[in-house]
């Protein structure tokens, strides 16, 4: 009775650890696979959509979850040639650049500033920088609102090239403080003696070791500016100045019949760039990110 | 000072040669905190500019009359008080940040650890694939679930109807429109908790677990005693983070419900902008967007707190 009771549990303990690993494994697969379709559900059913005719949409008896029987270009040929798309596009494309370039010359000087020169007030202005980061646009849209119309630029992308620092600027300079700290001390000191100016040392040494997080940087003021969309959607109200988040749910979204497999075309291109930029660069930005996050 | 005797005894520089103005201001230059202050320049005059400054004429906006002739003191204010949507809107506020928020932290700590579970190979590509919802632009993947949750072509009603389950009007009942918006938030936000978690599990030193592992610790037991107090600073970190961040969404209950059906799904964010913008109230929009503003900065003290302990730490 003893000896029954104890053959089990011996077994337990000897040769089920590498099965009792697998079968962790194994339910690991299977929750993760559950998790992806639910994360996968919409960009998936939105190309499905992009595929079908008008026609086919809207027949009830076909299966919405199949690709189409017979694939359709006629939604890209009419977004492209019948509506504003290509002009959202456009404005989305020339704001972005100037505003990461603006952004990234804003933020790394500054951050070499705050974070590696160490002058009076800059412990407090690194820590003040990091909280005007969470003061969001859907506080800040209504006197930037008057003060956008103020400067005469309402209605127009140029406005949108002035406010969209505001959400870059802050957390771009967070990043880069965080990766120039992590410098080692006598990079520098080598450069001083060799006579290098502080500029020259930004330049030649500061920006080219912490590149990494320079890409992470950027990738993130790219992210938020192409995504943007209360700033968008308050200042701007003329197609030809709209941008793509805002323009696709204003004017596409509209009228009595919606066109689904356009409208689903004109998300799905809209969403393309970050999904390229991530496919590559995504190391970069998940460290840039995190680095934040586990050691300071 | 002191560096000018020294260097005179070597070689007189370009600038000391040139007249004495001149080499005041070449010094001057050459100062480390005047060059740090000229690099932080443009960083001040965006962050005081557009951002405090702006913040700043928020709370006076919020003081004036309709047209912004008049200044009435808290009046705007009191007559939010006295408007039931204005309740409403605080009270959906609460539930939306918070319930998204808890539940975007435990679906990003099961995901976390699921992919930590994985064959370290396989770990980069499950995670680039979670992470997808997070780099799609919110209003165009919101527009996505605006369609599958459409009142009549609704795949999801399609799924359902092919087990003969109910029609469910997802948008146009407000429970179900709360909990669409609610569900459209925690698949946008889940990826970030998991890459900020999944950070931290790698942080944590294998030694403990190998320690508790020794000491008969079971998985439950090591996540309880070794994994969620070495993360609990992250944890933290980002579930404020994430309250600020949900708690001033605009975009989601923009696209999916436009604050409908009859204001039951509005939030601060899409409130104000209803008021400020559309109904071109500017003074009452700014005095409902403040109201943001007590959980943005209690959130941020911790937040604050945390981030000093944490480089107190390192």
């Amino acid at each position: 009775m003893n000896a029954a009771a104890e053959l089990p549990q011996r077994r337990l303990f000897g040769g089920s650890l590498r099965r009792n690993r697998r079968w962790a494994l194994a339910a690991s697969y299977f929750f993760l696979v559950l998790f992806a379709i639910f994360f996968l559900i919409p960009p998936y059913y939105q190309l499905v959509t992009a595929t079908k005719s008008s026609a086919e949409i809207s027949n009830q008896t076909t299966d919405p979850w199949l690709p189409s029987f017979a694939p359709t270009s006629e939604n890209i040929e009419e977004l492209w040639n019948k509506t504003d798309f290509p002009i959202y596009l456009r404005n989305t494309a020339l704001v972005t650049l100037c505003v990461v370039a603006i952004t990234m010359t804003i933020a790394v000087p500054a951050a070499f500033s705050l974070g590696r020169m160490k002058f009076w007030g800059s412990g407090i202005l690194a820590t003040g920088v990091f909280l005007t980061y969470l003061v969001p646009d859907s506080l800040l849209f209504l006197p930037l609102f008057k003060i956008v119309g103020s400067l005469g630029l309402l209605n127009s992308y140029w406005a949108l090239v002035l406010v969209y620092p505001t959400l870059t600027v802050p957390f771009c300079t967070w990043i880069m403080i965080g990766y120039f700290q992590s410098i080692p001390k006598e990079l520098d000191e080598a450069a001083l003696i060799d006579g290098a100016s502080h500029l020259q040392m930004l330049s030649k040494i500061f920006i080219p070791v912490a590149l990494p997080g320079l890409i992470a940087a950027t990738i993130f003021a790219f992210t938020v500016c192409w995504a943007a969309f209360v700033y968008p959607m308050a200042f701007i109200f003329s197609s030809d100045q709209q941008v793509l988040t805002a323009g696709t749910i204003t004017t596409l979204v509209k009228g009595d019949v919606y066109q689904w497999g356009m409208i689903m075309t004109a998300a799905l291109i809209g969403a393309a760039p970050p999904l390229v930029v991530y496919a590559f660069l995504m190391d970069y930005y998940i460290a840039g990110l995190t680095s934040g996050a586990t050691k300071g | 000072m002191s560096e000018t005797i020294p260097r005179r005894l070597v070689t007189p520089t370009p600038a000391e040669t040139s007249g004495a103005l001149k080499g005041s201001l070449y010094r001057l230059s050459r100062r480390r905190s005047t060059t740090a202050f000229l690099f932080a320049l443009p960083l001040l005059s965006v962050v005081g500019g557009l951002i405090v400054y702006p913040a700043l004429y928020a709370i006076y906006l919020s003081l004036l009359n309709r047209t912004q002739t008049k200044f009435i003191g808290f009046g705007n204010y009191a007559f939010l008080f006295t408007r039931d949507t204005f309740w409403a809107v605080v009270e959906q506020s609460c539930i939306f940040a918070l319930t998204a928020v808890i539940l975007k932290a435990l679906v990003g700590i099961v995901t976390a650890h699921l992919v930590n579970n994985l064959p370290a190979k396989g770990q980069r590509k499950w995670r680039g694939m979670l992470l997808i919802p997070w780099v799609i632009p919110l209003s165009l993947s919101t527009l996505g679930w605006f369609w599958l949750l459409d009142p009549t072509y609704s795949a999801f009603n399609w799924l359902f109807a092919q087990i003969a389950g109910p029609r469910i009007p997802w948008l146009s009942e407000p429970n179900w429109a709360r909990f669409c918006t609610i569900l459209v938030n925690v698949w946008y936000g889940a990826p970030f908790f998991l890459i900020m978690y999944l950070a931290a599990l790698k942080s944590v030193p294998e030694q403990l677990y190998e320690a508790a592992a020794i000491d008969g610790a079971s998985a439950w037991q090591k996540f309880l005693h070794i994994t969620l107090p070495m993360m609990r600073n992250v944890i933290a970190i980002t579930v404020l983070f994430s309250l600020i961040v949900t708690f001033a969404n605009y975009d989601i209950v923009r696209v999916l419900t436009s604050g409908g059906p009859r204001n039951t799904t509005h939030i601060f964010a899409t409130w104000a902008f209803q008021l400020g913008i559309a109904s071109g109230d500017i003074p009452l929009g700014a005095s409902v967007s403040l109201f943001m503003f007590p959980i943005l900065g209690v959130s941020a003290i911790f937040i604050l707190r945390g981030v000093r302990r944490r480089g107190r730490e390192v």
